[in-house]
């Protein structure tokens, strides 16, 4: 029971990263881009959070911590945003080829992230920043109701966040205006333009908005997830791609972000728990195998819904596309 | 009268095409204009500026005599302007209801249900046909269409654009569009139809507008016009309308199918138990309004469709009707070829399946010739000398034999692409549409073409929708209705009512002639 | 009658798309792009470090052409960026967008270590050799069909079907680094004392056979794309399927083939790195080249000769970038941000060749 638990106190966390990840990149594919620069995003995003929230701490003389936490959500989110900027300049209004310029803003996004990351290291290995504390700080009451309140109430804020923000995303794309035209421009945005929706301002904007949103997994993962140490590892990059998989888990829906990336991070920390759960131990090669079963769901899913064919499971039609109006 | 919507000196160019060239012409309030032209004279193009579509490079328009600048659809939107295109501005995936909501005014509140209310009580007023919930994925084309003008009229159009509305509907559907256009012209809105047809023209409309070559000829009250007034001012000159139709000479059996049935993807019957025989040396015409099976069939023949169990093409390949038949179903296009068998096939997708648009001429020429021989690699002299000879024969217009053939006009584009099929020397030869989109000069060079090879033998089967060039040039024509063969007649002595009636009213029991 | 209506005036700018391109605008514009992108990149190290850009890429250009090591080892760098990108070209121009040149690789890596561990020293080495060679491209081939074949028969999605295989190869190598290493720490060079498996030195160096290799694939790639009557098919598969199918060609063995053929030149690529670059092998083995290549081939539109420029550029700045690291106490993630911006600037030049800008006053044109 209590590995059980502890399995799942370390898959929540882990899932909301990718969830943050996976929400806002539902948002930017269903105006049609497809941002592979996901994991350069959650590197911006991680590293303005954790920057800004630093040098608050180190250069203020009695920090406030709440202030501090919206600091450096602020600028992760706007760090994030910066970088889906140049994807959407590049691939909206200079028409480059999405997933070339996906690639290229996930190298960028490493690059500035662990470049600025080496001048605040100055020489150490890794470096800590206090407000994880604020972040992973507890509902004090609820938090100590037994298993449920350790396996429900035990997390930082982000994770109670994150669920809030899949079904208010849930609820603008299917219940608003705004979300019915910004559907219609990833299905189709020669229609949408016809309709004298502009396709192009939506689609900046839910790049923009959907860079902050994957952005935010970043700075969870350093403040609250790493207990606020930034290293220069690689980890965000896999998590980057790990939260790509998770939109085709969904087939595109945000809700089913909230128990997919929670799956994802059973599935991922599978290897640590399997032998006390299962009553034996495996050898370490074994742990390497089972991490690959998140993405070897996600060929299965996409797979299945390219098999059934069932279209309101398919990708937006348009994903991957340039639009230009005069185009003939 | 006032002048619901005026455009003056409108220029459109795209790179080294000018599509409209200074063109001048006017709506007045509570009319329906036709806008009448062949098929890359700029219509369409000249009404996509005033739907905001297109920015025009040059000129002005004036709605209701103030002058206003459309960018966008949404200033269209805003001036009470709306269109419904050739292809359906429709989210597949999204319902009737969805659909109407995405071109809602801004002001208003976004609520489903409401929307739904006020759109039912239109589709009641007009007596609309559709289910406002169903999705558009779901739907038939005419119900597309439908949708498309309740969204307009949702929207409030005063001036509502038509392009070409009536080329995907049967002549029922037709008249229940035109008495919808009275109606719509009853209240006070300005409508203007895009057509070449020009009965259409005449029953319709209360003044007709012509465009050639991009330029604006003019405009006459339709009470005023006849076919061949308007036939002079579209094409510019009087063209002899007689096309050429040689006696068939050596008749021989060629193609035999038997029972061809094809089932699509939704799962709809698409090509019911057709059967018929095809003749050396004589044009079999397949007349039918679009959809009823015609692609289907050629792509059957030709290989490229799946049919059902028991469907039946035989070839015969020599004119001795005993001899030995070869069977086409179950081959690819690729089998067929090395069976021996000599087919060519003039799809109507020119650019997106007889054609590689972003290829020169020379490169086009081997798109089915391209694996002769054993060499790894491919032999281009033979597919350059023969782009050379099509360019010079044909009148090709293209600055070089390897210039994307996309950037070459639709007529060039389809005498490549004829030239190409006649040039593999065919014994059955099938053409889609041959003519769609061409000007009068090209289309009877085509004809003549098209002649030339009945003379030498071949098969032809010429799926068309003009029913005059049908019963002009065919020998035979057979009349596919809800993807069963409905009759076949012969050309010389059939007429326009025989045909259009085996195109709309299926027959009690299939009449095979 | 709305009043947002204003009055009539010309948008400020508009685009319009050019109707023929010259090669001379093309080469242009791209040089044009690479200049901007060094200045952006000049002011970025001015205002981050304060040094003298100018003096910063001199430095640059030491990486790579300092000393006949420091040109050699670009060379092998360059070997495997520019083989990627080469198997790459054939998918790219079938419109088959493989994401998985990484994973490929690795498969292909990972089946020539295989060999090297447990044959190494105990066949003689031509049969070694053969053995590596033949099992790097059977797992780069079937890391390129499983995709291919799904793609081919149920329409799925290849970008991120070939993605995900990716992280799926990765998983594998690591588990059977894992295996090898046994208690040690890491995987050291594999038959260090027996040196089976490991390349000959040709010229002092291992890797001259990686260059030749990658030589000689650029041209014969180059002409099955443009001369043979696979390389026509492709492009006709890559323009339209419904015309492929017309012409009679089977789009299904096409796609597949041609995947075959991307994941098994990929696979190459991996045992051209382990046996003639690292004698080892590792998850980063690949080092992030299968992504990078993918910018490389796409840019050069599958020319195979413009590939090797474009990889040359991208080394020249990894070494330039390493260069300036060392010399003035930066790091060396300089040559990620100098390389995105150069990649952003170049995406970006695109535009500017098939489009032009209108602007308002007196039709002034841009390019």
């Amino acid at each position: 029971m209590d590995t059980l638990i502890a399995w799942i106190l370390r898959a929540i966390p882990f899932g909301t990263i990718i969830m943050y990840g996976a929400m806002g990149e539902i948002v930017t594919e269903k105006s049609g881009n497809l941002n592979l620069g996901v994991p350069g995003v959650m590197y911006l995003g991680g590293f303005a959070g954790f920057a800004s929230a630093y040098l608050y701490e180190n250069t203020v003389q009695n920090p406030n911590m709440a202030f501090c936490v919206a600091l450096s959500l602020v600028c992760a989110f706007l760090a994030a945003m910066a970088g889906g900027l140049i994807y959407s300049f590049l691939t909206i209004s200079l028409r480059a080829n999405q997933n070339v310029t996906g690639l290229a803003l996930t190298t960028f996004g490493m690059g500035v992230a662990n470049f600025f990351g080496v001048y605040i290291l100055d020489g150490r290995t890794a470096t800590q920043s206090m407000v994880y504390k604020t972040f992973q700080s507890k509902l004090p009451a609820l938090s100590r109701w037994g298993i449920l309140g350790q396996t429900v109430f035990g997390y930082g804020f982000m994770v109670y966040a994150a669920i809030v923000l899949a079904i208010l995303l849930h609820v603008f794309l299917n219940r608003t205006r705004t979300g019915l035209n910004l559907r219609a421009i990833g299905e189709n945005p020669a229609t949408a333009d016809a309709a004298g929706i502009s396709v192009t301002r939506y689609k900046y904007l839910a790049t923009c908005l959907g860079a902050g949103i994957s952005g935010l997994g970043g700075i969870y993962y350093v403040l609250d997830y790493n207990q606020g140490i930034w290293a220069t590892t690689g980890q965000i990059e896999a998590l980057g791609w790990l939260a790509v998989a998770l939109v085709i888990f969904t087939t595109w829906k945000p809700l089913n972000a909230i128990w997919g990336s929670y799956l994802f991070g059973l599935l991922y920390w599978l290897y640590q728990f399997m032998p006390t759960l299962l009553g034996f131990s495996v050898p370490g090669y074994i742990t390497d195998l089972i991490q690959m079963v998140p993405y070897v769901v996600t060929i299965v899913v996409l797979v299945v819904t390219s098999l059934r064919k069932k279209r309101e499971d398919q990708p937006p039609a348009s994903l991957g596309l340039a639009y230009f109006r005069e185009e003939r | 009268m006032e002048h619901a919507i005026e455009l003056r000196h409108i220029t459109k160019t795209f790179g080294r095409v000018t599509a409209n060239h200074d063109v001048s012409l006017s709506v007045r309030q509570g009319e329906i204009l036709s806008l009448l032209g062949e098929n890359g004279s700029g219509k369409t193009t000249l009404m996509n500026m005033i739907a905001g579509i297109y920015y025009p490079d040059s000129g002005e328009i004036l709605v209701d005599g103030k002058p206003v600048e459309i960018r966008s659809p949404k200033d269209a939107y805003a001036l009470g302007i709306g269109m419904v295109h050739q292809h359906f501005k429709l989210i597949d995936v999204f319902t009737a209801v969805e659909n109407i909501a995405l071109v809602m005014d801004k002001h208003e509140k976004y609520d489903l249900k409401a929307i739904r209310a006020k759109a039912k009580s239109i589709c009641e007023r007009y007596d609309f046909d559709i289910d406002l919930d169903q999705k558009v994925y779901e739907m038939s084309v005419s119900q597309k269409q439908t949708l498309e003008i309740i969204k307009m009229l949702f929207r409030g159009a005063q001036i509502l654009i038509l392009d070409e509305p009536t080329a995907v509907l049967t002549p029922q559907e037709t008249e229940r569009l035109f008495s919808v256009m009275r109606n719509m012209k009853a209240d006070g809105k300005s409508i203007i139809i895009i057509t070449h047809k020009l009965h259409e023209v005449l029953e319709i409309s209360d003044r007709v507008a012509i465009l050639r070559k991009g330029e604006y000829v003019g405009t006459i009250e339709t009470a005023e016009a006849s076919e061949s007034t308007l036939t002079e001012l579209m094409v510019g000159k009087k063209v002899e309308l007689n096309i050429e139709r040689p006696e068939p000479t050596n008749r021989h059996l060629r193609l035999s199918v038997h029972n061809l049935s094809v089932t699509n993807a939704e799962g709809v019957r698409v090509l019911d138990q057709v059967s018929f025989e095809a003749f050396s040396g004589e044009i079999l015409g397949i007349a039918g309004i679009s959809g009823n099976g015609q692609k289907e069939l050629l792509e059957a023949i030709a290989g490229l469709q799946v049919t059902d169990p028991g469907s039946s093409v035989l070839y015969f390949p020599d004119d001795d009707r005993d001899s030995t038949a070869e069977q086409l179903i179950g081959k690819t296009p690729r089998d067929i070829r090395g069976m021996g068998v000599h087919l060519s096939f003039v799809p109507e997708d020119r650019l997106g399946m007889g054609l590689v648009g972003s290829m020169g001429m020379v490169d086009n020429m081997m798109l089915k010739s391209y694996g002769k021989g054993h060499s790894f690699f491919a032999d281009r002299r033979e597919p350059r000398h023969l782009a050379e000879e099509i360019k010079e024969e044909l009148d090709v217009v293209t600055p070089s034999v390897t210039t994307p053939v996309s950037r070459l006009s639709g007529g060039n584009v389809q005498k490549v692409l004829v030239g190409r099929e006649i040039a593999a020397g065919p014994s059955v030869l099938m053409t889609a549409y041959a003519v769609r989109g061409l000007d009068i000069n090209t289309s009877y060079t085509i004809y003549h073409l098209l002649n030339e090879q009945k003379k030498k033998g071949v098969a032809i089967l010429y799926v068309g929708e003009d029913l005059d060039v049908l019963i002009d040039l065919c020998d035979r024509i057979l009349v596919l209705c809800g993807g069963k063969n409905n009759g076949i007649v012969e050309g010389r002595r059939t007429n326009k009512e025989e045909v259009g009636l085996l195109m709309t009213r299926l027959q009690e029991k299939g009449g095979i002639a | 009658m709305s009043e947002k209506i204003h009055a009539p005036h010309e948008p400020l700018m508009r685009v319009v798309k050019r109707g023929e391109t010259s090669s001379k605008l093309k080469i242009g514009v791209r040089l044009l792009a690479i200049l901007l992108a060094l200045v952006i990149d000049a002011l970025f190290i001015y205002f981050v470090t304060g040094l003298n850009p100018f003096a910063v890429y001199g430095v640059m250009i030491g990486g790579t052409f300092s000393t006949t090591m420091r040109f050699s080892w670009a060379m092998r760098d360059l070997s495997s960026l520019l083989l990627i990108g080469i198997a790459l070209a054939p998918a790219f121009k079938m419109r088959f967008w493989n994401i998985g040149a990484e994973g490929q690789v690795l498969m292909g890596a990972l089946a020539t270590a295989a060999v090297m561990v447990y044959y190494g020293g105990k066949v003689p080495n031509w049969l070694l050799f053969t053995a590596m060679l033949v099992a790097s491209v059977l797992a780069g081939a079937l890391w390129g069909f499983i995709p291919a074949w799904f793609k081919a028969h149920f329409g799925t999605n290849e970008t991120l079907f070939t993605l995900m295989m990716n992280y799926v190869a990765i998983q594998i190598v690591a588990c059977c680094v894992n295996i090898w290493r046994g208690q040690a720490s890491g995987l050291g060079k594999l038959n260090m004392k027996s040196k089976a498996g490991w390349f000959p030195q040709i010229m002092g160096q291992r890797f001259t056979i990686n260059l030749i290799v990658v030589a000689v694939l650029t041209v014969l790639v180059f002409c099955y794309l443009r001369y043979s009557k696979q390389g026509y098919e492709i492009a006709v598969v890559g323009e339209s399927e419904n015309t492929a199918r017309y012409a009679g060609i089977n789009v299904s063995r096409v796609i597949i083939r041609t995947m075959i053929l991307s994941g098994a030149l990929c696979g190459l690529t991996g045992f051209l790195i382990v046996g003639g670059r690292d004698q080892t092998i590792s998850t980063g083995t690949a080092g992030g080249n299968g992504f990078t290549a993918i910018i490389v081939a796409w840019l050069a539109k599958f020319n195979t000769f413009t590939m090797a420029l474009i990889s040359f550029l991208l080394i020249f700045l990894e070494k330039g970038a390493a260069e300036i690291a060392s010399a003035y106490n930066l790091n060396d993630f300089a040559s990620d941000i100098i390389a995105g911006i150069i990649l952003f600037c170049i995406l970006g030049s695109e535009f500017f060749i098939n489009y032009k800008v209108v602007f308002r006053s007196g039709h002034k044109e841009v390019c």
